[in-house]
């Protein structure tokens, strides 16, 4: 054109808050059990915060020994009459909870939001629909559990499960361990993460609302001591841990002998790799949620580029861009796509191992960023030359902090990608359907996303090779661990 | 002569971008992410504005005479009659033979003149034919040409047909502004948008579009997305700038904030401009001035208050 | 008939598909013969020979395992008479091949059994296929002396698992005489490794070696006088790597065993165009 129209100087979003008022914070929580809530025993507490404010949201009940006692008695008084229950009724509760979690969406997301920090599109997208496809999954498990397991026709509950979950995902957690201990008819005795358990505290009010039999699932909450408790209870058959590898190894220690069952969901180091013929935009897509998604709080996060040497300037050039734009900032504002970091001891783990990378020799790389003062934030990072010894390449940083290697070949791509302890995630980028495959075979983890990442879902199976923990969860899979299954063959009566 | 006796020459580097493909699962993904983006109040207002400015209204219809092209000229120079601040849109786009009505009508106000050629929308005439139509369109004093590729050719690989055309048909352009209608709907996928994308930057265009309008579907967000990628792969590449044209199925002031979000965050700033950002619509104004108006009033409005050209 | 002599047999390990003796230079008289002690370090050659031998046996066709393990029960048939001397008799052995081909039907079963195709809630292709876990230590049951090992190897084996096994201190014997067998029926050097000896020394090294990927304790546990805490130190010491315990009857087939040794891989592939 002859004349020249100048673009505007700044297109600055205005703030686009999702609105507090649909949830109401109680000024103090008690312990949720046998259908009621009660003073903690020893009536200890502790404040469970925002950390995008640092304001004080409520004071949290510390469960201690004498509580966990009487949860898990509750929860032993309840399996019997719950593990009777036609499946077909017990169905109708996962269900009826599935539909209140879908009714309350908007109350759990800025719950969720509000508690740990996460950015409101993604408890209000991902988090929220999943939790209630969970129960939505399982409820339909509840009375076809003999057509899961073939030759293994009398499944039976195990009891009472002792659950542990994790604060980078307090409410999918949750559902991810309650449903299916629901469906196979086990009563639950539920842990909640110390820095955010406001979700499970409401998922309370939603089980009243279900009219869920007093005892089915007790919520106790607490710090580590409160979880020691519950895996030490001997009255505890089953549990399932969602954390980190380091609590994970302790708590296989702790039941060594005991004879309780045991899943572990641990950490993580995932090698997101892209090779030189994949959609590079959309590899950088894949790069970008697989470590900025819940600000990389998360287990499976793509936290090791692995890209091909042709590509490697192009691609990260592109990824730098990309990070760029990101948005970080209040949790609750609808466009912010990096919310804050869980907890100032988080913060300060992730910024002792980026020191680390820059003591190490790695270079790093952060978009230019305003962080808020108050509160736990951290920009998104990208190291590149980093080297496979690098501790920003071995240990989990669990932060949105990512490390870029190159490789030559994809037998390179595979070694440097199995070169870990750990086995939870990994990523493949390539047009060419053969390399995928081939991939996939070879890389030893249990899930492996193909052009995509951080994708989740009720039918499928999700758990770790390795020191990444052990036990399937979703899918058909995911009700083994809360089954006793005895085989019709030679010796099946003992398992 | 070949650099290898008895060989033929591989393009060891290529001197455009890759042509690489696009994955369309991720590619909507991020579409709909970016659509997501909730956009207020200010930033709204910035947003409905920039519409207007870079809004070629359009009318291309087999009834259109000049009384119609007239009035929508009007319009498009003074959009709101109830408010002078509102700005001119971009251009008025029209069929080659309501040119001159347009150009009477436009000259002056800084609107300009946009007219579909080489046998739009179809593309089947052949080559002569249409660089004579785009001759006769500058001639008439068109500012800018918003021709269709042959998708005959380049669904039948014969991109050479295509990439010459373009490059006919920009020889002849002049100063006028050259626009490359890639009708997207019947290119069969976005791997095929983006290499239809890059052939024609490759050929010389200034903006590349979408759609005529007259195909079963017309713009989305994800196509846009996936030509707005290529664009930005040829700037990495040669530092040129091309300009991005959406068109057809945009009809309302949300949609367009949506485009004007993913141009943002996908190109930037500088590509906020009508030099080198266009939303093409026949319907889109009236919505968009509504908007304008809910938001500096805290009304809801009525069309009645908004005048049909 | 003139008097001969018979050729007696040195009992050795089976590390690496060969019959080395103990590094230790050890032997302990059982059931009549010297017996190989095995130390701590013939764990971890055997150990290292299983790690080396596994990428091999996981990416072996199941098609193929199931021809190599049904190639082990013929032989051991063939052999039928050296075996049943070594343990209970020839019923022992009749169960003890027949359990192996069980097995042996299992390897091309298992993916369709236990993995599948999930219906995700968006476009994307996602299946489930079940792969060996890796190198497997067992603590053989102390009895049946043959039915008990081959119960908690051959599901291990049909997975795709590699092995290394600490044969019953009792009874030894059958537990060479099968390495034997083993080792002429194309399984691959080092995808069975057996020792002999101890447990109560070995399999602390076994429990605690991180290059161990699951541990199968049935034999701690149902050792005759066993000791419940020797098994629970094995657990324990397992957390080291997050090993997977496993344990199982002595007189078992189960699907249930090849299952607790299978990792489970997801994967998903958008689809689009």
């Amino acid at each position: 054109m002859t004349d020249i129209v100048p673009a505007p100087a700044a297109w600055e979003y205005a703030p686009a808050p999702e609105s507090r008022a649909v949830v109401t914070i109680a000024p103090a929580y008690g312990l949720y059990i046998g259908g009621e809530w009660v003073e903690p025993a020893a009536g200890e507490r502790f404040a469970t915060i925002s950390p995008a404010s640092e304001e004080q949201l409520a004071e949290i009940a510390q469960g201690g020994e004498e509580d966990v006692d009487r949860a898990v008695r509750a929860a032993r008084a309840a399996f019997p009459g719950w593990a009777a229950l036609p499946g077909a009724e017990r169905a109708k509760y996962l269900f009826r909870i599935a539909r209140l979690l879908q009714e309350r969406a908007r109350e759990f997301a800025v719950l969720e939001s509000l508690d740990g920090g996460k950015p409101i599109k993604e408890s209000r997208d991902v988090d929220v629909p999943l939790a209630a496809a969970h129960f939505f999954y399982y409820a339909g498990w509840a009375d076809k559990l003999e057509y899961a397991f073939p030759g293994r026709p009398q499944p039976r509950p195990l009891g009472v499960a002792g659950q542990i979950i994790p604060w980078n995902f307090p409410l999918l957690m949750l559902a991810w361990k309650v449903a299916p201990a629901l469906a196979t008819g086990n009563t639950v005795v539920l842990k909640p993460a110390e820095s955010t358990p406001l979700t499970a505290l409401l998922f309370c009010d939603v089980l009243r609302q279900a009219g869920l039999p007093a005892g089915v699932v007790n919520v106790v909450t607490g710090d580590g001591r409160t979880g020691a408790a519950l895996v030490a209870h001997p009255g505890v058959d089953k549990i399932a841990f969602t954390g980190s590898t380091e609590v994970g190894k302790s708590i296989q220690r702790a039941v060594a002998g005991s004879g309780k069952r045991l899943t572990l969901e641990l950490g993580g180091k995932g090698a997101n790799i892209v090779f030189d013929d994949a959609a590079l935009d959309q590899a950088v897509e894949g790069i970008v949620t697989g470590i900025t998604f819940n600000q990389g709080h998360v287990c499976c996060a793509g936290s090791r580029l692995l890209v091909q040497e042709s590509v490697a300037e192009q691609l990260i050039a592109k990824l730098r861009r990309r990070m760029e734009k990101l948005r970080v900032g209040d949790p609750l504002d609808k466009n912010t796509d990096i919310g804050a970091i869980n907890s100032a001891e988080q913060l300060a783990r992730i910024e002792e191992l980026v020191q680390s990378g820059r003591d190490e020799g790695a270079t790093i790389w952060q978009p230019a960023c305003r962080l808020p003062e108050k509160g736990f934030w951290y920009p998104p990072t990208v190291f590149t030359e980093v080297a496979q010894s690098h501790r920003i390449a071995q240990e989990e940083i669990f932060g949105p902090v990512l490390s870029v290697l190159t490789f030559r070949t994809p037998d390179e791509a595979v070694e440097k990608a199995n070169n870990t302890p750990y086995g939870l995630s990994a990523g493949v980028w390539t047009e060419k359907g053969s390399r995928i495959l081939w991939m996939a075979q070879r890389l030893r983890a249990g899930v492996v996303w193909a052009n995509t990442y951080n994708r989740f879902d009720p039918t499928s199976p999700f758990g770790g090779y390795k020191e990444s923990g052990y036990g399937r969860e979703g899918g058909r899979h995911g009700l083994a661990a809360y089954l006793s299954l005895e085989e019709a063959g030679v010796g099946g009566g003992e398992a | 002569m070949p650099a290898l006796p008895g060989g033929f020459e591989l393009p060891a580097s290529l001197r455009l971008t890759r042509v690489g493909s696009v994955d369309a699962v991720a590619l909507e993904a991020r579409a709909a992410d970016l659509a997501g983006r909730s956009i207020k109040k200010e930033s709204k207002l910035l947003a409905l504005d920039l519409a207007i400015r870079c809004m070629d209204l359009t009318t291309l219809e087999g009834a259109d005479t000049p009384g119609k092209v007239t009035a929508l000229c009007t319009k498009a120079i003074r959009p709101d009659a109830q408010d002078a601040s509102v700005p001119s849109c971009a251009a008025v786009c029209v069929y080659p033979n309501l040119v001159p009505t347009a150009v009477a009508r436009l000259r002056g106000s800084g609107v300009k003149v946009a007219s579909v050629a080489t046998a739009f929308p179809s593309g089947q005439s052949p080559t002569a034919i249409k660089v004579r139509e785009v001759e006769e369109v500058v001639a008439m004093g068109a500012d800018e040409v918003d021709m269709v590729i042959d998708r005959g050719a380049f669904l039948s690989g014969r991109y050479g047909k295509v990439y010459d055309e373009i490059v006919a048909v920009k020889e002849v352009c002049g100063a006028a502004h050259l626009k490359v209608i890639l009708e997207t709907a019947e290119l069969g996928g976005y791997d095929a948008i983006r290499r239809a994308s890059l052939l024609a930057m490759a050929a010389g265009a200034d903006f590349i579009k979408t759609s005529t309008g007259k195909a079963a579907a017309s713009a989305t967000l994800p196509i846009q997305l996936c030509m707005l990628e290529a664009i930005r792969d040829v700037h990495d590449a040669t530092g040129r700038r091309v300009g991005m044209k959406a068109a057809g199925g945009i009809r309302t002031a949300k949609q367009a904030v949506q485009y004007l979000v993913q141009v943002h965050e996908t190109l930037g700033l500088a590509w906020l401009t009508p030099d080198l950002y266009r939303l093409g619509a026949s319907s889109l104004l009236n919505d968009v001035l509504m908007q304008l108006h809910t938001q500096r009033t805290g009304r809801y409005q009525s069309l009645d208050y908004f005048t049909n050209d | 008939m003139t008097d001969r002599l018979p050729v007696m047999k040195t009992y050795k390990l089976f590390i690496g598909g060969a019959f080395p003796r103990s590094e230790s230079g050890r032997v302990v008289e059982v059931e009549g013969a010297n017996v190989a002690l095995a130390s701590r370090k013939d764990v971890r050659d055997a150990v290292k020979a299983a790690r080396g031998a596994f990428p091999g046996w996981a990416k072996a066709t199941a098609y193929n395992r199931g021809q190599v393990l049904y190639r082990l029960a013929e032989l051991m048939e063939a052999r039928a008479g050296d075996l049943a001397a070594t343990c209970s008799g020839p019923d022992e052995v009749a169960r003890a091949v027949d359990r192996v081909v069980w097995y042996a039907g299992w390897t091309d079963k298992l993916a369709q059994v236990v993995g599948g195709a999930n219906p995700v809630a968006g476009p994307y292709f996602d299946f489930t296929v079940p792969e060996p876990t890796g190198v497997v230590g067992i603590v053989a049951p102390a009895e049946p002396a043959l039915l008990g090992l081959i119960s908690r190897l051959a599901p291990a084996l049909a997975g795709g698992n590699v092995v290394v096994a600490l044969a019953s201190q009792l009874h030894p014997l059958a537990a060479v005489e099968l390495a034997e067998c083993i080792a002429t029926a194309d399984v691959p050097a080092g995808v069975v490794n057996i020792l002999t000896g101890d447990p109560a020394e070995t399999a602390p090294w076994l429990a605690s070696h991180m290059d161990v990927n699951a541990i199968d304790i049935s034999g701690a546990v149902a050792a005759p006088g066993g000791d419940p805490a020797f098994a629970t130190a094995l657990e324990r010491a397992a957390a080291d790597n997050v090993k997977r315990v496993v344990r199982g009857p002595a007189d078992g087939q189960r699907l249930a065993d090849v299952e607790q040794l299978l990792e489970l891989k997801t994967v998903w592939h958008p689809i689009g165009v």
